[in-house]
């Protein structure tokens, strides 16, 4: 295979080119987008050639929003902080009870260790419309609805039996004979989970840390239901572009293109980290 | 330096029982050699006397104490893994001075442990290296270094040569002695391979199916296995095995091989008639003259020089292989047919049915003598 005939490395380079394209061109075309009014994104026939015009990004720092029927309020900006902190917030809740957690279901075989950890799975085939209008009503009575407190509670549903389940799976790829040298040479168990198990599985939990962040990003109904305007992440926030006097394109393209950032900045970050990680044979020893 | 005694161990995992009603006793600065198959469970034994696994019967006493309920951090033993058990993300010698560093010694303390067991070892050039970095042979002394360096006073170790090359082996069964009695620690070693057991063991407990099925010096194992699984277990080329039934003739026991009557001086009478195994080291056989008293027909299938003794695979006339081995550089046989000669006095009789050892008449006799 690593001899190819000239004729295959062109129709690999032909192939390679088409599925970057069929991914990539989406994103290409939002990017465009955001530097264009909504007038030449509407216009027929398309062009890629066009004045561009930072009017759309000014709109959104700004949160004002201008349109034909006058200017608009929006909260653009502090949506972006919401889904940073609350997607922020939610990873770190759910890495700090859901690794020890996933450690003791990898390492302890203790009665009924497996209902829990498959009920703990269950959250994620559950619709979510199934648990929210209970929800709802709990979180009245409780006064966590319109909370960050609630909102990343309830975020746990989606980040914890995530990370529970990934990582878990890497700490049973340790093993144990490592993690019983440890103890032999006269370290606690929690030395041992702390500079062993913790490292090891270093580039597995970050995989399920990431995931669980876009998860967490991307979610629309619990806050969409459970958090009022100033609470609400992005998802929820850009349906304030669907005006009264029309779709504002350009500024959606424009939030798009910011709301993507932080998760391909983390993922490209991670992604180096992991495949480093990966290839240091730390699992294997 | 410190004894080792284990009391009644059980361990099951779920149906099945992996060791069975187990006690040993391992002396002060003694050498244990835990021999036997896979699967024998001597890995799980030494396991749960380092502590990280538990028994679910029996108690586990080292120097004396009660460590059955004493976390492994606590015991104080030194281990080695078969695999190693290298941590892949510290180097060399962060990897070596793990031990230390649980004692919270000063910085120059362990940096000079490390270095003397690392010279010692003959690893003190590659230090820093992580576990990917290191040689096979590399890793093997790194794991072993680990054990060794906080002299502890029971060292446990699950067949560390295993993974590695046959020369590195070779080396290290030679090396492995001076080491360990250097280190005067009270040692458990786990082998597959009867030559490490008879090269490292002061004693040697043979291991099958959760139980000891034989505990002696590697000599008294060698020459007087106690059933035909361990006699097959020691000894390469294996031991040659045949059916037999022992007669009497002439005031002795005989057996008959190809019609040729070999004594066997050492057993009595209460052999004769049952049904046995004779058993046969290469060694105890040679080629002889077919003029030769007690010269039994053979024909010579084919030669094998294994170093230092060269073994000859040869047919007898009902067609039941033979091994014979004699030292290199002797004369040999030609291919075809040749004589061979069977020394009576280290052949052993097996029971068929049960496969034990049956005991020599002059033991046997003995033996009756002291219960009356």
């Amino acid at each position: 295979m690593d001899t190819m005939s000239p004729l295959e490395r062109v129709l690999r380079g032909l192939a390679l080119t088409l599925v970057v394209v069929f991914f990539m061109f989406p994103i290409f075309w939002i990017f465009l987008m955001s530097f264009q009014t909504n007038e030449t994104i509407l216009a027929i026939p398309p062009s890629i050639v066009f004045s561009p015009t930072l009017s759309n990004y000014a709109a959104l720092i700004t949160g004002k929003l201008q349109t034909a029927a006058g200017t608009l309020d929006i909260a653009f900006m502090r949506n972006l902080g919401n889904s940073i902190f609350l997607s922020v917030a939610s990873v770190a809740v759910a890495l700090v009870l859901g690794v020890p957690a996933a450690y003791a279901f990898a390492r302890h075989k203790f009665k009924g260790s497996e209902d829990i950890a498959f009920t703990l799975l269950s959250f994620r085939f559950a619709p979510p419309l199934l648990v929210l209008l209970p929800l709802t009503q709990y979180f009245q009575w409780l006064g966590l609805s319109n909370t960050y407190f609630g909102l990343i509670w309830v975020y746990q549903l989606i980040c914890l039996p995530l990370i529970l389940w990934i990582v878990r799976g890497y700490f049973e790829d340790i093993s144990a004979d490592v993690e019983y040298a440890y103890r032999i040479a006269g370290h606690s168990w929690f030395a041992t989970f702390r500079k062993i198990a913790l490292p090891l599985a270093g580039p597995g939990i970050a995989a399920a840390g990431l995931l669980a962040f876009i998860f967490a990003w991307n979610n629309f109904v619990f806050a969409l239901v459970l958090a009022s305007a100033d609470k609400q992440p992005v998802t929820v926030g850009a349906l304030a572009f669907v005006t009264s006097s029309g779709i504002q394109y350009g500024q959606i393209a424009a939030a798009i293109v910011l709301s993507v950032t932080p998760t391909l900045a983390l993922a490209l970050y991670a992604q180096r980290y992991l495949v480093e990680g990966l290839s240091l044979g730390a699992v294997k020893g | 330096m410190t004894t080792l005694q284990l009391r009644n161990i059980v361990k099951r995992y779920k149906s099945q029982t992996v060791l069975d009603d187990l006690t040993l006793d391992v002396a002060d600065g003694e050498r244990l050699v835990l021999f036997g198959p896979s699967g024998a469970g001597k890995t799980v034994l030494l396991r749960l006397v380092a502590g990280v696994i538990e028994p679910d019967e029996g108690r586990v006493l080292i120097g004396g104490e009660d460590m059955t309920d004493v976390d492994a951090e606590h015991r104080g033993v030194g281990m080695a893994f078969q695999n190693f058990a290298l941590f892949p993300h510290m180097s060399a010698f962060d990897n070596i001075a793990s031990p230390l560093t649980a004692t919270k010694s000063s910085k120059e303390k362990i940096a000079a442990g490390v270095q003397k067991v690392a010279k010692l070892l003959k690893i003190d050039h590659v230090l820093t290296h992580h576990p990917k970095a290191l040689s096979n042979g590399q890793k093997q002394r790194t794991a072993l270094a680990r054990a060794l360096v906080g002299s502890p006073p029971l060292l446990l170790l699950d067949d560390p040569l295993r993974n590695v090359d046959a020369k590195l082996r070779f080396e290290m069964r030679l090396e492995l002695p001076r080491l360990l009695a250097a280190q005067g620690a009270t040692v458990v070693y786990v082998t597959q391979d009867y030559k490490e057991a008879m090269a490292l063991g002061d004693r040697i407990a043979v291991m099958a199916a959760g139980r000891i099925r034989q505990i002696g010096t590697p000599q008294e194992i060698y020459n007087a296995p106690a059933d035909i699984e361990i006699g097959r277990l020691f000894g390469d080329p294996t031991i040659n095995l045949l059916d037999v039934t022992p007669q009497r003739g002439g005031g002795d026991v005989f057996v008959e091989l190809s019609n040729v009557r070999v004594r066997l001086a050492d057993y009595g009478a209460d052999v004769v008639g049952s049904p046995c195994v004779l058993g046969l080291r290469p060694e105890a056989i040679s080629f002889v003259d077919a003029a030769a008293p007690g010269a039994i027909p053979v024909t010579v299938e084919a030669e094998t020089p294994l170093n230092e003794k060269t073994v000859t695979l040869a047919l007898t006339a009902r067609g039941r292989e033979i091994l014979v081995s004699r030292p290199a550089g002797t004369p040999g046989p030609t291919a075809g047919p040749a004589h061979i000669a069977v020394n009576g006095m280290q052949a052993f009789l097996f029971d068929k049915t049960s496969g034990a050892l049956l005991p020599r008449a002059d033991l046997a006799a003995k033996r009756n003598g002291e219960a009356a």
